[in-house]
């Protein structure tokens, strides 16, 4: 199976602080990769720095065989890198369908087109089938700010599918969502895993990580301190260590 | 698509287009025999368009500027040494904007390290620069003397001299600056900037290149200020750099602020508003800046949408139906 992201001995350091002391970890095409660890251990730190949010102090970041290492995230994203972040990051006065739109429109064409071409149909179009795909069709000419939390999770997550991303990046995805709807998005992750899709999702719901994902990394004080399949994961003495402080 | 195009474009919108239209070209039929009335309401569309373009640098892309009077400057000096040297004015106004939107650009720069109030004061200082030069360099500028006897344009052999006649032009100005601010805010442009507004960290995520369309925020709101002031000069005749110093900056902000930023009505009701203001209120002399203070407080604290905000509020409360909308 070949690697879709590869990442070697990426280091991130804040003055003395060393968020991410080398870590290497790869994601295979059309995995489900599942990234956990205590709080403070790297994890968003590490999606940052792939995302180029952050610069990192070394190491290099390789997508589909190219290098991306330091790249701004609006290249990163157009190289086919979808990601959602932890506190939902909206565009909360614009509509519904706009925000859908907005994910999109910077994918295609020249910055001159952009303006003087002005058929949107197709992303119109688009929008409005995932809206449907997440149950949150009726909110579209509401502004973002009007929906609740966990219709901001969807949103979120529909914006990142409107570029039909290689790799989808998700920080918690489950955290302050109902059952109900975790179930949803859960179901909705899997049917879009099977059409190709690949994932790498940070979450502390462990029962949801152990169902969803094929493999787990766990980080530990910026370090990689396990890497397996779940049931591998759950009997790791290292694992449970940084866990319960055993 | 179809449906959404119709309802941004109902009738009732054209209507309401045409009513102010209509509005704009009978105040020489009312006031045509008063040269100060038609002074005024040319002074009030020349400012309209300057504060369209701050609407979009601030209220739309949501960089802050208090260097617009600067860019009014640039475009009013580019125009007035022009035409004093024998240069036509349908050249010099063009090229008075093109001077502006490259030094937008170049204020733009600074945005892309700095937000807020960090970024304001990063403006505040190129407008005190660009002042600075406008007062020191005597040779060129005529410094405090300033560069009297600007003339007025003709348009194809037209005279453009009259009061009438030059309110028209500026007019048709201002109607050309509104179609193509509506034109640019309902392209893939003016959802981008009202993104980086939104949430800039986002914005790039979704593939926004911050460079491009901060700049351009900054460009394209400088170059309609430029064609304000490239209007201004031949308007007063006589430019100094009195009419364009950092305060300037500071009234467009309350122009802005006082009709409804990120509102495309906004500037048109600021400026209105601010500007007969002071004629209505002529009575209350010293009292002015008073009075106009705490009626500028009032709104920004109750309501911080601006008179916009109030008008809307006034249709939903009173009418009990949503407000019309010259743009989504």
């Amino acid at each position: 199976m070949n690697n879709i992201l590869e990442i070697k001995g990426l280091r991130k350091k804040f003055y003395q602080l060393e968020a991410l002391a080398g870590v290497d970890l790869e994601v295979r095409e059309g995995e489900i990769l599942g990234l956990i660890g205590p709080n403070g251990s790297g994890k968003t730190t590490l999606f940052d720095c792939i995302t180029g949010i952050q610069r990192s102090t070394s190491g290099e970041v390789y997508f589909m065989g190219k290098r991306i290492t330091g790249l701004k995230p609006h290249s990163v994203y157009k190289h086919g890198i979808g990601r959602t972040f932890q506190l939902v990051q909206l565009f909360p006065g614009m509509t519904v369908l706009d925000n859908m739109i907005m994910a999109i429109q910077e994918s295609k064409g020249t910055l001159l087109s952009r303006l003087f071409k002005r058929d949107e149909s197709e992303d119109i179009e688009k929008a409005l089938e995932l809206l449907e795909f997440l149950n949150i069709l009726h909110l579209k000419d509401q502004l973002a700010r009007c929906l609740s939390y966990g219709q901001q999770k969807l949103l979120d997550l529909g914006m990142v599918l409107m570029s039909d991303p290689k790799l989808i990046m998700l920080d918690e995805p489950m955290a302050g969502v109902n059952a109900t709807l975790g179930r949803e998005i859960n179901e909705r992750l899997v049917e879009l895993n099977q059409r190709g899709c690949s994932f790498l999702i940070i979450e502390h719901n462990m029962r949801m990580i152990m169902n969803l994902c094929h493999r787990i990394v766990v980080l530990d004080h910026g370090e990689k301190i396990a890497e397996g399949i779940p049931e591998e994961i759950q009997n790791d003495e290292q694992v449970l260590a940084a866990y319960f402080g055993g | 698509m179809n449906k959404q195009a119709k309802r941004n474009w109902t009738w009732s919108r054209i209507l309401r287009w045409a009513v102010f239209l209509a509005l704009i070209l009978m105040v020489p039929a009312i006031f045509g025999g008063n040269q100060y009335h038609m002074y005024v309401a040319t002074l009030v569309c020349v400012y309209i368009i300057v504060i369209m373009g701050l609407n979009l640098t601030l209220g739309y892309a949501g960089q802050i500027s208090l260097g617009h009077a600067a860019f009014m400057g640039i475009g009013a000096y580019t125009v007035a040494l022009m035409t004093l040297h024998g240069h036509s004015f349908w050249l010099a106004l063009p090229l008075g904007a093109v001077i502006a939107f490259i030094a937008g650009l170049i204020l733009g720069i600074p945005s892309l390290r700095v937000k807020h109030h960090y970024l304001a004061l990063v403006t505040l200082g190129f407008g005190t620069v660009v002042y600075l030069l406008m007062t020191n360099e005597h040779e060129f500028t005529g410094g405090f003397s300033g560069l009297p006897g600007i003339p007025r344009p003709n348009f194809f052999g037209l005279s453009l001299h009259s009061a009438t006649s030059f309110y028209l032009m500026v007019v048709g100005f201002l109607i050309l600056a509104t179609i193509i601010m509506l034109w640019i805010l309902n392209s893939r442009w003016g959802r981008a900037f009202k993104a980086i507004r939104e949430n800039d960290v986002r914005a790039e995520m979704v593939g926004v290149s911050l460079l491009a369309y901060k700049l351009l925020a900054f460009a394209i709101g400088a170059a309609y200020a430029a064609i304000g002031g490239g209007l201004l000069a031949p308007l007063m005749h006589f430019i100094d750099p009195t009419s364009f110093p950092v305060q300037e900056s500071f009234w467009f902000l309350i122009m802005l602020i006082i009709g409804g930023s990120g509102r495309f009505e906004g500037p048109f009701i600021g400026v209105i508003a601010v500007m007969l203001l002071p004629e209505f209120l002529r009575g209350a002399q010293q009292l002015f800046f008073v009075i106009f203070a705490s009626l500028t407080l009032a709104l920004v604290i109750f309501w911080p949408t601006g008179l916009a905000g109030l008008i809307d509020l006034f249709f939903r409360r009173v009418l009990k139906r949503n407000a019309p909308q010259l743009t989504k």
